[in-house]
């Protein structure tokens, strides 16, 4: 088995520990990066059902929706695991499952240090190697790599866009 | 863009099939051409291109030469999450921060 190291990033917000945690859970559409969405349709909303097991899901603005995985663990305001089930082909697919552990932890009244880690990377791999030759189709890679690229030369973000 | 890459090459059924092979371990081109309906010629120009993606590495061993699995190729899908979760991360900052201050 080929190990691929975690991802693992840590930022500070200027906000509560319990605002954090409410953000990042709440509507997720008010901050994923509209480029990456796995709907073709602009997202109305990306939400976790709050509690064990459940869902993690988006909505497109023309009502059609896509799972992105599942709650894992549920600890709010302190932490949480969701299970990423996007595949390599930016697919939902059930079989995968990657980890996604975010912790919050408050530094202060109004300052919060979040770590992410998500890990089991390499079980992406093992799937992009049983990807189809789909890398032109929309929705595949090359359109989501064109579309981060658009994303990185604007160097715009989410609540630029929304709020224009 | 190393993913492209290596996405294509793997869209080749026969040629993922080679590289699935290297899953279990390094292997000469003839041990890989043994366990497949094809020529030792094919299995060199797949293994070719997947070197070229950055999907497999070669090495000599002994008089042979063995290929294996390039980590660094699958890695690619880490740097990419990499740079999504940097620009998800501070989008999300950008959220947080707001409506704390407009709260």
């Amino acid at each position: 088995m080929i190990a691929i190291a975690p991802v693992r990033k840590q930022l500070r917000v200027k906000a509560s520990q319990a605002r954090a945690f409410e953000v990042f859970t709440g509507d997720m559409s008010l901050w994923w990066p509209p480029q990456h969405s796995i709907l073709k349709s602009p997202l109305e909303r990306h939400i976790v059902e709050p509690r064990v097991g459940g869902r993690w899901y988006a909505v497109g603005v023309d009502g059609s929706t896509c799972q992105t995985g599942y709650v894992i663990e549920w600890n709010p305001p302190q932490s949480l695991v969701l299970a990423w089930q996007i595949n390599a082909d930016w697919r939902y697919d059930p079989a995968l499952l990657t980890e996604v552990e975010v912790r919050f932890i408050a530094e202060g009244a109004d300052v919060t240090r979040v770590e992410l880690e998500h890990r089991n990377l390499q079980r992406m791999g093992d799937k992009a190697a049983q990807v189809r030759g789909s890398v032109d189709s929309p929705g595949g890679w090359s359109a989501i790599i064109e579309s981060f690229k658009h994303f990185a030369d604007t160097g715009r973000g989410v609540r630029d866009e929304k709020t224009e | 863009m190393t993913y492209q890459r290596a996405l294509l090459a793997l869209g080749d059924p026969t040629r993922r099939r080679v590289f699935e092979q290297l899953r279990q371990g390094p292997r000469s081109v003839g041990k890989i051409a043994a366990g497949m309906p094809v020529s030792r010629p094919a299995v060199s120009q797949h293994l070719a291109v997947l070197k070229r993606a950055g999907l497999v590495a070669a090495k000599a061993e002994g008089t042979r030469r063995v290929y294996y699995i390039d980590p660094r190729g699958l890695a690619a899908i880490r740097i990419w999450l990499d740079q999504f979760w940097d620009d998800a991360l501070s989008a999300f900052q950008a959220q947080a921060e707001k409506q704390e201050s407009d709260a």
